[in-house]
């Protein structure tokens, strides 16, 4: 079981799922409407390392961060 | 780095960064600051930060700055900033200053880019979030 937290204005509460790797964290959360929306334009962490590959493989208990566009400053 | 609630004292931490090196024989030091706006009737700014991932961010940064004998730091604002105060202020030390006036450049536009912060108008108590004035970060849209 893996965590998928949403950071920022998304304004969603973590959930739990099982996933092995991003690809099954995607179609996972592809079927939320409202978040897919979001995704287009996040970018991702796990255990707050940011990652660029979907084949990333996830272990039991990783957290998967969802991060929107920022504008620090 | 450091985080404050609200507002920063930029007097009180420039001049205590500037002491701080008051002996480290840089010959240049290059200030930046982020003062809010009053436009589009808002009364503050407001902003998120996810430390983690900031602090990964600053740490190559550092090392960056490291590479070319310069040191950075920031300070940032977390909640609400008032109009006419500051949210963010960064510094840059060098030898030189061809380097840090490159560094605080490279540094404040990456910044903006990649540093995990959010931000939100305030307008009449209410937080809406500046989702026209944000930046995809690098590598984002993996998910979609």
């Amino acid at each position: 079981m893996i965590t998928v937290e949403f950071l920022g204005p998304i304004g969603k509460a973590p959930i739990t799922m099982e996933a092995s790797n991003l690809k099954d964290v995607s179609i996972e959360l592809k079927d939320d409407k409202l978040l897919a929306q979001w995704l287009d334009n996040c970018a991702v962490a796990v255990n707050d390392t940011m990652v660029d590959t979907l084949e990333f493989s996830l272990k039991d208990g990783d957290r998967v961060s969802i991060l929107p566009p920022v504008c620090g400053g | 780095m450091e985080l404050y609630q609200g507002a920063l004292d930029t007097k009180e931490i420039f001049g205590r960064w500037l002491d701080s090196e008051a002996t480290s024989n840089y010959g240049a030091y290059i200030p930046f600051v982020g003062t809010i706006r009053a436009e589009d009737n808002i009364e503050a700014l407001s902003f998120d930060i996810y430390e983690p991932i900031l602090e990964e961010w600053f740490k190559k940064w550092q090392d960056i700055a490291k590479e070319r004998g310069a040191i950075v730091k920031m300070a940032h604002a977390i909640g609400d900033v008032p109009v006419h105060t500051s949210s963010y202020i960064s510094a840059v030390f060098s030898p030189q200053r061809r380097v840090a006036l490159e560094l605080i450049d490279e540094f404040v536009e990456d910044f903006k880019a990649n540093a995990p912060i959010w931000k939100y108008d305030v307008i009449n108590g209410e937080r809406i979030y500046a989702k026209d004035r944000s930046t995809a970060m690098s590598g984002a849209g993996l998910l979609k």
